[in-house]
């Protein structure tokens, strides 16, 4: 199982904070983005995989915890 | 103390530089420099009055990445140690959001530190704005350059 979050104005234009995807084998955090949400990506859209900043052809495994989310405004 | 730190609550940035030197014993001697940053809300932003903000986290990665930003940043510069306390949840205009402040023998290294924890933070750390104004509510959509 792969878990997915989604934070700030994301979350609220998507309609969810939270989902799980069955692990569909091989598999990178565009290819998560695809199955789970399924629109285009947003522009500047940023990712993580298990809690550390990655790309979107960053491989997910099984376990992991995947985030998106715009990009930061935080200080 | 921790070097980092969330605070749901209104905070005495001045005070807990203090509380800190203490409890890392920064302030026997060794350090004979400290450089801070404050950042406070304002009551306006991009033209329009902000009442209130709302400040979204994600809870276990955004102290990881300030961690990270920390330890990196005194491996980068030589300074001696650093503090940042960060706010969540909802912020009025006036109290302070953020303090970061960085602790050397000699001031180029506490600048240098400050300035570049600051600017990782506001580049890197997953932290989100949303404002409160006359015209309802609004997510900040991106974080100024250097300013």
């Amino acid at each position: 199982m792969i878990r997915i979050l989604f934070f700030a104005g994301l979350a609220e234009t998507i309609g969810r904070r939270e989902a799980y995807l069955a692990y569909p084998g091989p598999v990178d955090v565009a290819g998560v983005w695809v199955q789970v949400v399924g629109t285009p990506r947003p522009d500047r859209l940023r990712c993580a995989r298990n809690q550390a900043h990655c790309d979107f052809g960053t491989a997910v495994h099984d376990g992991d915890e995947v985030a998106f989310f715009p990009p930061v405004t935080g200080g | 103390m921790e070097r980092v730190e969330l605070r749901t609550a209104p905070f005495d940035p001045y005070a807990d530089l203090r509380r800190f030197q203490r409890s890392r014993g920064l302030d026997r001697g060794a350090c004979g420099a400290t450089a801070v940053f404050v950042g406070s809300m304002r009551d306006f932003n991009e033209g329009e009055a902000v009442a209130e903000l709302f400040l979204e986290h994600y809870p276990g990665m955004t102290e990881r990445c300030l961690e990270e930003i920390v330890a990196g940043t005194l491996d980068d510069t030589g300074a001696e140690d650093a503090r940042v306390v960060h706010r969540v949840g909802p912020i009025l205009p006036g109290e302070d959001i953020v303090l970061v402040a960085a602790f050397s023998a000699h001031r180029a290294e506490a600048f240098a530190a400050c300035r570049a924890i600051i600017e990782a933070l506001k580049r890197d750390a997953p932290f989100w704005k949303r404002e409160k104004g006359p015209a309802g509510e609004r997510w900040v959509s991106c974080n100024t350059g250097d300013r």
